[in-house]
């Protein structure tokens, strides 16, 4: 009785199934439709898309450090070259705990406890993926620790960089400059894409000047890495050509100076506070660049701890102090040749007109006394040359209150008083070439503005508001000695790039002295001249110049003038002492020009605290100018006792061969002068 | 002459295949399917393992493990199967419930008992045991099913689904409740009652929203834009996508997919592991996986529509469109379609005991499609 019903609920049943299923298969069809548009989206539609994320992903770019330009001295001897160092990186995206890896960095000793913050700071500064040095130049006991614990620090490893290496040790510091872990700061204006790899960057001097040069440009490597950023070796469709961009080495840097020059200007200038600079007055070359105390620029490249670095920085000898371009002084002295240029060009004096050097000068309706600076007092009968060659000051306090000070400051300013020489590194000051127009602008209060004519006075041997640097005065020295022509000075004469070539730079003249006659040059030139001599002076007999005992015996003609920049203002009325402590003492100077008819060098040597310039300053010049011209010099302070001395060689070190690939100097064309 | 006999020969091997196969109660075309995906399965997973020996061998001990329950499972009868219903799922919630107070918390999540050997998860077991019950119950009454009888098929289906979801595993919980809801709906439920119900499951899903952990919500977020978090809850995703795309047509080659063996694919063995397949194989391993599926799940039904009584005819298809909703929430999750539930793709994916489950359902399947009433017997 139930069977129809069953029978008829079959069918109803069969029906519905069939309904059922087909309309699940539509579903079914409809969602696998929907499943292959979006496969077909997502493989051939954005194909290109996802596959450039795949790469992305599986490609990391490591960089390659270019290796930094050597630099050479003018004949291509290496002042500073490469070595290899053991450094520790760490690579941000590695490191599960960054501050716990420090720690305990530190606590191996391998980071310093107080640079912690610092190095942070400059691991966030970079791309989480670059690797970040955070200890240069690791002694062997340091990379020993690290290397027992080094599976206790994922993300952290030893590489090995090139570092920078001073053969001279301290050498031409202050010209060379030095390099030093890249800082925050120095982040701020370089391209960081640039230097991605790149651990030193140029500080000051020639290494910073140049950095551009120096630096090259870095290379990279593909690396095939896995989620983890770890590089992985395998072979596959998935690891098609990776690339890969060879660094290219920054230029080689042919300076201007001259290594024996430079270390005879070095070791002249001995424990003394001091400067010293020569240059080629015929194109501005800098042949020597010395400045004392010096710096060891190694310990920059290798890292300083603050307490280090504040040691340095707080000596009272103030050795980061670049004397030679930042330290200003009185010129002393050394101002009377353009002094007397002045007066003859405005034809202010007879030059032939003697005076009676009575020791003493009073300005007309004046009480005040001027005296002689040196001890000796007075120089009796003395015409414009005497007064050059022995240095009287009467005579010159006469012809700058004559002259003024204003068409002092006129005929002064072409010569380089005053303003920058351009030299090609930084920090250069400009002294002061003082006028009334200055001292307005100098002093605060109204009754220190007004312009005395004591000033005036002053001016005309170089004391008072005047002030010089000693690159200022080799400078000037040379324009004298290139009778007004006057060349920038510059340290980089060419460049040799990664192939060897050698670029070389022209020099830059600039305006110069302009409107003096040949006969008012060959007179204070010969008086300049008479300075380093004893000779016999028509008229005036037998005169020894107050560089003359310095130059006894030299082998060639010089021309130069001494100088004394007084620190402390002694009363006038009073006679200087020896008594003066040592760090009151005068500070002494010496320009000198050789050889004198075809000047080639022109040196200023400043000797702080050292008192009268001709017998601390002077057998400096003597000596820098023998190394220079006759390529030997007298390693003791008397140039006629000890043998000379020959080139010296550069002190051997520990690595095996020179670290830079692309240059050997053996290999540079360039000009080797043999002594 | 020679060819003849070839050919003879041929034909009775053939016939005795057929013989074999009827004997042991299987169906050809379905299993010759299950053998290829097997096969491509383990292709693919000794490339997504890292050409891991001992991955392929776990893997084939599964599937002897599936091959032993579906060849013993085409013997059961289907009042076999019938009767045998409300036991299997009372054994199973009870399973759940000693699950929740017992069971191994893995991954914050707690879905397996111990066994000793092997760690068994009782919600495989639900996967078979909801629509078996369901079945069961519609067996003796009329379809359509009426309210009284559609409330009482929520309680079988909504009680095992919600105690796998507290465990939790989400995907587990979606799959249950898929086959007992497509049971039902295979049983005729009208399609005014659907539109309601999916209204009723868009306030259920609000109010499911405040009880769901933490990391759920995150996956449904993180689907929602995996570009929020590309490195937290979008990796998977954004990854995933990265490497179907980058394998394009033809795919880079067997092992040289770089997402999935440089790492960057996560869960390439498991859950991903159609990513893999879309990055050595391409579009067209691809479209040769999803073809072998819709073929296994296109047999299925015309098993299904072949077999006469109420309970095997919503089993068997209900069995059969479960396996095409696995596939296909698998292939969505990973191809960006879906929210990152954790379903693996179906006798592909490494790992757990959902082979078993699923070939044992395909000997469901086979047995009630070769016990069934011929017409007129």
């Amino acid at each position: 009785m139930a069977s129809p019903v069953r029978i008829k609920d079959r069918w109803n049943e069969q029906r519905l199934f069939s309904q059922r299923t087909l309309g699940a298969i539509l579903v079914i069809a409809a969602l696998v439709l929907t499943l292959v548009g979006r496969l077909i989206y997502l493989q051939v539609y954005r194909y290109n898309y996802y596959v450039a994320l795949s790469v992305g992903n599986r490609v990391r770019l490591d960089p390659i450090p270019a290796s930094r330009g050597l630099i050479l001295d003018r004949h291509g001897t290496v002042l500073v070259d490469n070595e290899p160092a053991y450094q520790l990186e760490l690579i941000r995206e590695q490191v599960p705990n960054l501050n716990d890896t420090l720690q305990r960095l530190s606590a191996l000793g391998l980071v310093e406890p107080d640079e912690i913050d610092e190095t942070r700071r400059s691991i966030f500064a970079r791309r989480s993926f670059d690797p970040v040095p955070v200890a240069l130049r690791m002694t062997g006991p340091q990379i020993g620790r690290f290397a027992v614990h080094r599976f206790e620090f994922p993300g952290v490893d030893l590489a090995t960089r090139q570092t920078r290496h001073y053969p001279y040790d301290e050498l031409a510091v202050h010209a060379l400059g030095y390099v030093s872990a890249i800082s925050e700061e120095d982040l701020q204006h370089i391209d960081r894409a640039k230097y991605a790899g790149t651990a030193l960057i140029g500080k000051l001097g020639v290494e910073a000047a140049y950095e551009r040069l120096l630096h090259g440009k870095n290379g990279y490597r593909e690396v095939l890495v896995n989620a983890m950023g770890r590089s992985v070796q395998r072979v596959g469709a998935y690891a098609p050509e990776l690339g890969y961009q060879p660094p290219v080495a920054g230029d080689d840097l042919v300076l201007s100076l001259d290594l024996l020059t430079q270390q005879a200007a070095e070791e002249g200038l001995g424990d003394h506070s001091g400067a010293v600079v020569a240059i080629d007055p015929s194109d501005g070359d800098v042949l020597a660049l010395a400045s004392k105390p010096e710096f060891d620029p190694a310990q920059f490249a290798r890292g300083m701890s603050p307490r280090e670095y504040a040691a340095l920085a707080d000596d009272p000898d103030k050795p980061l102090l670049n004397r030679a371009l930042r330290g200003e002084y009185p010129s002393g002295s050394t101002i009377k040749p353009t002094i007397a240029l002045a007066a003859l060009t405005y034809n202010v004096v007879d030059p032939y007109k003697t005076i009676y050097c009575t020791g003493i000068f009073r300005l007309p309706g004046s009480s005040v006394v001027w005296r002689e600076g040196t001890t000796d007092g007075r120089h009796g009968e003395i015409d414009m040359q005497q007064a050059i060659t022995r240095s009287c000051d009467v005579y010159f306090y006469g012809l700058a209150s004559t002259l003024g000070v204003d068409r002092i400051d006129t005929f002064l300013a072409p010569f380089g008083y005053g303003r920058l020489t351009g030299i090609d590194i930084s920090g250069e000051k400009p002294g002061v070439l003082p006028s009334p127009a200055w001292k307005k602008k100098f002093f605060k209060r109204p009754q220190d503005e007004v312009w005395f004519p004591g000033e005036t006075v002053n001016l005309g041997i170089g004391q008072g508001y005047l002030l010089v640097t000693p690159l200022q005065l080799a400078h000037i020295a040379g324009v004298l000695a290139e009778r007004g022509k006057s060349f920038r000075p510059r340290l980089l004469i060419g460049t040799r790039d990664a192939d060897g070539r050698i670029s070389r730079i022209p020099p830059v003249e600039d305006a110069g002295v302009q409107g003096v006659s040949n006969s008012s040059w060959d007179l204070v030139l010969q008086a300049m001249r008479r300075v380093t001599t004893c000779e016999d002076v028509p008229l005036f007999g037998e005169t020894c110049g107050t560089g003359h005992a310095a130059f006894k015996g030299a082998a060639y003609q010089a021309a130069g003038k001494t100088g004394t920049a007084q620190v402390f203002t002694v009363a006038r009325n009073q006679r200087l002492t020896q008594h003066v402590a040592e760090r009151l003492r005068d500070h002494a100077w010496f320009i000198a020009f050789a050889p004198f008819d075809h000047p080639r060098i022109a040196v200023a040597v400043l000797v702080e605290h050292a008192g009268f310039g001709a017998e601390a300053a002077a057998p400096i010049a003597r000596r820098v100018i023998d190394a220079y011209l006759l390529r030997q010099y007298a390693p003791s302070a008397d140039p006629a006792a000890a043998p000379p001395k020959s080139i010296p060689k550069p002190k051997p070190t520990a690595r095996p061969a020179a670290a830079h690939s692309t240059a050997t100097p053996s290999s540079a064309p360039v000009r080797q002068e043999q002594p | 002459m020679i060819e003849n006999t070839g050919y003879a020969r041929t034909r009775r091997t053939l016939s005795a295949t057929a013989r074999l196969l009827s004997a042991l109660n299987l169906d050809g075309p379905l299993l010759v399917a299950l053998g290829l995906l097997a096969i491509y399965g383990l292709v693919i997973l000794y490339s997504a393992s890292g050409q891991s020996v001992d991955t392929i061998l776990r893997t084939l001990m599964r599937m002897a493990l599936g091959a032993a329950a579906m060849l013993a499972l085409t013997h059961a009868k289907p009042h076999f199967l019938r009767h045998l219903s409300p036991w299997l799922y009372a054994v199973g919630i009870l399973l759940l419930f000693v699950v929740a107070a017992t069971g191994v918390i893995d991954k914050g999540a707690q879905r397996w008992l111990n066994l000793g050997l092997f760690r068994f998860q009782p919600s495989e077991v639900m996967k078979i045991a909801v629509p078996m019950l369901a079945a069961w119950y519609l067996h003796d009454r009329g379809l359509p099913p009426d309210w009284k009888s559609l409330l009482v098929l929520a309680v079988i289906i909504f009680l095992p689904a919600g105690l796998v979801a507290m465990e939790p595993d989400l995907g587990t919980a979606a799959l249950i409740a898929a086959s007992g809801m497509l049971l039902v709906l295979m049983a005729g439920l009208s399609i005014r009652v659907v539109l309601v119900l999916l209204l009723l499951g868009a306030g259920g899903a609000v109010l499911g929203w405040n009880f769901m952990h933490d990391y759920q919500r995150e996956r449904v977020l993180t689907f929602l834009n995996p570009q929020t978090d590309p490195l937290g809850a979008g990796y998977h995703i954004i990854q995933s996508q990265i490497a179907i795309g980058s394998g394009g047509v033809f795919g880079k080659g067997w092992m040289n997919g770089s997402q999935a063996q440089l790492d960057f694919l996560p869960e390439r063995s498991t859950d991903f592991i159609f990513s893999v397949v879309g990055e050595e194989f391409g579009l067209i391993g691809l479209l040769a996986l999803l073809a072998l599926y819709l073929f296994i799940v296109g047999r299925s039904l015309w098993l299904a529509m072949q077999t006469n009584d109420t309970f095997s005819r919503l089993l068997a298809l209900s069995l059969a469109l479960t396996f095409f909703v696995y596939v296909f929430i698998n292939t969505g999750m990973v191809s960006g379609l879906l929210p990152v539930v954790g379903v693996p793709l179906p006798l592909v994916s490494y790992g757990g005991t959902s082979v078993v489950t699923l070939l044992a359902g395909f000997g469901i399947l086979m047995g009630l499609y070769s016990h069934r009433k011929l017409v007129g017997s």
